[in-house]
């Protein structure tokens, strides 16, 4: 078999040039058929999602803004291992550790923690590797459920601690629930 | 004054106002679009001598046809000042002076014809239904059937004159 | 003349303005929203309840838009063109029968602002006049590209013209008048004219497309080989009036086409609803018929754009000179045998 004559795709259909009739010219028939085919739209259900009332529903594995978390008792996870800035393919995270001091117990998990954590939102490519990194449980891309904002300057897409780390109140909440269960 | 004697004299003087520039203005299209209100108030005229359908035929014939087809050629052909044409004096001349004689013999006419006096005949028929008209122009005996049919065939002959005028280039 | 007759004229004239204007007005708006079903969208929803305010948002904008003058040696013109326009679709719907006839106060009020006996001329007659607003409008831009489009636009609508006219004539030799009073008055029943002249419909229908430059022969407006249209050089209320005339004579081309051969304002069981209900009634009912039918055809337009590509220039020109005119001289001599044999003049 030439290889001109065969269909790759399965769906070839020759061209021809045959001549219309008098009919066929009139491009009735076709019109009216494709005016079935349109009215048949009019009456099928619309995909149109109005997006500030509603929003469209994410997918379970869906990333958006980084989280860093907090445990039941609303201590910090995070270490400062850093982990994730090493695995992180585009070098997005910076962080700086320091040490817990007894009267921090409350507010970090481990005797070391972060004083300074930064992501920079124009690097991350939101691969998610930092939060396979961790081994503490700390940074989550799926918990947010924030898209990372649009901003005016470049500054302001470096985000610092006081808009990763989950705030209080919600890690009270998650411990009511946990408690309640 | 009587309003339809003031509508006269407003539409006549638009008719004469416009006739005039259509003929002294530079510019063709301008000219085209003056001749074109000129037609718009002739066919004013014929409404004033109710003759409804006179005067939309006229606007559809001459405003709406003719007209465009005028409109379209001047506008593709692009007139510049330096495409005029210019005449010889001789030609100039004598084509004025034929028209001063065909004025004086239309004027002639007019002075040696004697007006009718006395009303129109009512009738009774409505001469704008096109029953009737059609009655008028196509009655063999009482109507005007022949000059209708003649000018019919005119035009057909005109339209195959053009036909083979736009076929003759083609072939050489 | 006394002063009833002119107060009830022209309280039909400004009805009659007023409802054409409400008309294209929305007629906007319906086809945002028809092209957005037809696409499995929901279409403009944010002005008003369900964008029913979205025309007075277009207008408005329209209004606070920098109003633009071209560098062209006549700006006189180049105001006229939209105004003339504008105007002329505007004025097709003076002959328009509404309805047959109100009895208010003892008085009998015909449902139409003029009642002249070659009403269908007139029609045609304004609908060749409006090649002029889009020509003067195009030249005066002084623009080599809404030049070429305005050739377009006139030789199209020239074109279909005459195709329109013979199929009128097949249409005129069976209701023998010019009146379009009369030829809605004989519609009576069912006796609807598209039943007895379907041809002559099809050919009047595809020839309205033409005339209105509605797709499939919008070829007088493209952005990929024009720039936009005869309308490039106009910004501001002026180009608005330009769009705004077109939706004002898709809106008088279906109410024409209602009228002629859809049976204008008569409804199965008119004279029933005259009798029992009074003329008054029979007659808004009417009215409402003749609205609901150019409603459909209104939307027919809209859905027939949202369907159908735009035919090619040679195309077009074909159909209208090679099928369209053989067609309707058929048709004429078709019905004119018809006429005879159902006379008992034939042979």
């Amino acid at each position: 078999m030439a290889l001109q004559t065969m269909s790759l795709s399965g769906r070839k259909k020759e061209v021809s040039n045959k001549k219309m009739t008098f009919l066929e010219r009139l491009y009735l028939w076709t019109i009216i058929k494709g005016m079935m085919i349109t009215i048949g739209h009019l009456f099928t259900r619309k995909v149109t999602i109005k997006y500030p009332e509603q929003v469209r529903e994410r997918s379970k594995v869906y990333r958006g803004q980084h989280l860093l978390k907090r445990d039941e008792q609303g201590r910090e996870n995070c270490t400062a291992c850093g982990l994730c800035a090493l695995s992180c393919p585009a070098e997005a995270i910076t962080m700086t550790a320091s040490e817990r001091k007894p009267s921090e117990k409350h507010l970090y998990r481990e005797e070391k923690y972060a004083s300074v954590y930064e992501i920079n939102m124009l690097r991350c490519i939101f691969c998610g590797l930092c939060e396979e990194a961790c081994p503490k449980d700390a940074i989550y891309l799926t918990e947010s459920k924030v898209l990372v904002p649009s901003q005016y300057d470049r500054e302001d897409f470096i985000f610092g601690k006081d808009k990763l780390v989950m705030p209080l109140t919600e890690a009270m909440k998650n411990a009511q629930l946990k408690n309640a269960n | 004054m009587h309003t339809i004697t003031l509508l006269f004299i407003l539409l006549s003087a638009v008719t004469v106002a416009t006739a005039f520039l259509t003929i002294f203005s530079k510019n063709p299209i301008h000219s085209a679009i003056y001749l074109v209100i000129c037609f718009f108030s002739v066919g004013g005229h014929y409404l004033l001598m109710n003759s409804q359908f006179l005067f939309i035929v006229h606007i559809i014939v001459y405003a709406g046809a003719i007209m465009i087809l005028f409109l379209f050629t001047i506008m593709l052909m692009n007139l510049n000042k330096e495409d005029e044409v210019h005449k010889p004096r001789l030609q100039r001349w004598s084509a004025v002076l034929f028209f001063f004689l065909l004025c004086a013999v239309m004027m002639l006419i007019f002075f040696q014809s004697k007006p009718i006096v006395g009303d129109y005949d009512d009738l009774g028929t409505d001469y704008q239904s096109i029953k009737v008209l059609g009655k008028v122009l196509l009655d063999s005996e009482n109507g005007f059937m022949v000059p209708f049919e003649f000018a019919s065939v005119l035009l057909l002959v005109a339209m195959i004159g053009a036909v083979l005028l736009s076929k003759k280039e083609k072939s050489s | 003349m006394d002063t009833a007759i002119i107060i009830e004229k022209s309280v039909l004239i400004v009805a009659v303005f007023a409802l054409t204007m409400l008309m294209a007005m929305y007629a906007t708006l319906a086809e945002r929203k028809v092209a957005a079903w037809l696409q499995d969208r929901i279409g403009p929803n944010r002005a008003g309840k369900g964008g029913i305010l979205q025309p007075l948002a277009d207008g408005l904008k329209l209004f606070s838009k920098e109003e633009f003058l071209p560098d062209t040696p006549n700006k006189f013109l180049f105001v006229a063109g939209p105004a003339i326009s504008m105007s002329v679709a505007l004025m097709t719907s003076a002959v328009i029968p509404w309805g047959d006839k109100l009895e208010i106060a003892g008085r009998t009020v015909i449902m139409q602002a003029t009642d002249i006996d070659v009403a269908l001329l007139y029609v045609f007659g304004v609908l060749s006049v409006g090649v002029y607003g889009i020509m003067i409008g195009a030249w005066a831009s002084n623009n080599k590209f809404s030049l070429m489009s305005a050739m377009r636009a006139s030789s199209q609508m020239i074109s279909y013209e005459v195709a329109m006219g013979l199929s009128i004539i097949a249409l005129l030799m069976m209701t023998g008048t010019l009146s379009l009073r009369e030829i809605a008055a004989q519609q009576s029943g069912m006796n609807w004219n598209v039943f007895y002249q379907p041809v002559g419909f099809l050919i009047f229908l595809v020839c309205s497309f033409a005339e209105t430059n509605r797709t499939p022969f919008d070829l007088a407006e493209c952005e990929a080989e024009l720039i936009g249209g005869y309308h490039t050089e106009y910004s501001s209320m002026r180009m608005g009036f330009y769009l705004f005339a077109e939706y004002a004579s898709m809106f008088i081309s279906s109410t024409i086409l209602a009228v002629l051969y859809f049976g204008a304002y008569n409804y199965p069981g008119m004279q029933w609803a005259v009798e029992n209900w009074g003329v008054n009634v029979a007659n808004i009912i009417g009215f409402l018929a003749l609205f609901a039918k150019l409603c459909f055809f209104i939307f027919f337009y809209m859905w027939v754009r949202w369907t159908i590509p735009r035919f090619r220039y040679d195309q077009l020109m074909r159909l209208g000179w090679q099928m369209l005119i053989p067609l309707a001289i058929a048709n004429i001599f078709v019905t004119a045998i018809c006429i005879l044999w159902s006379d008992g003049n034939l042979f």
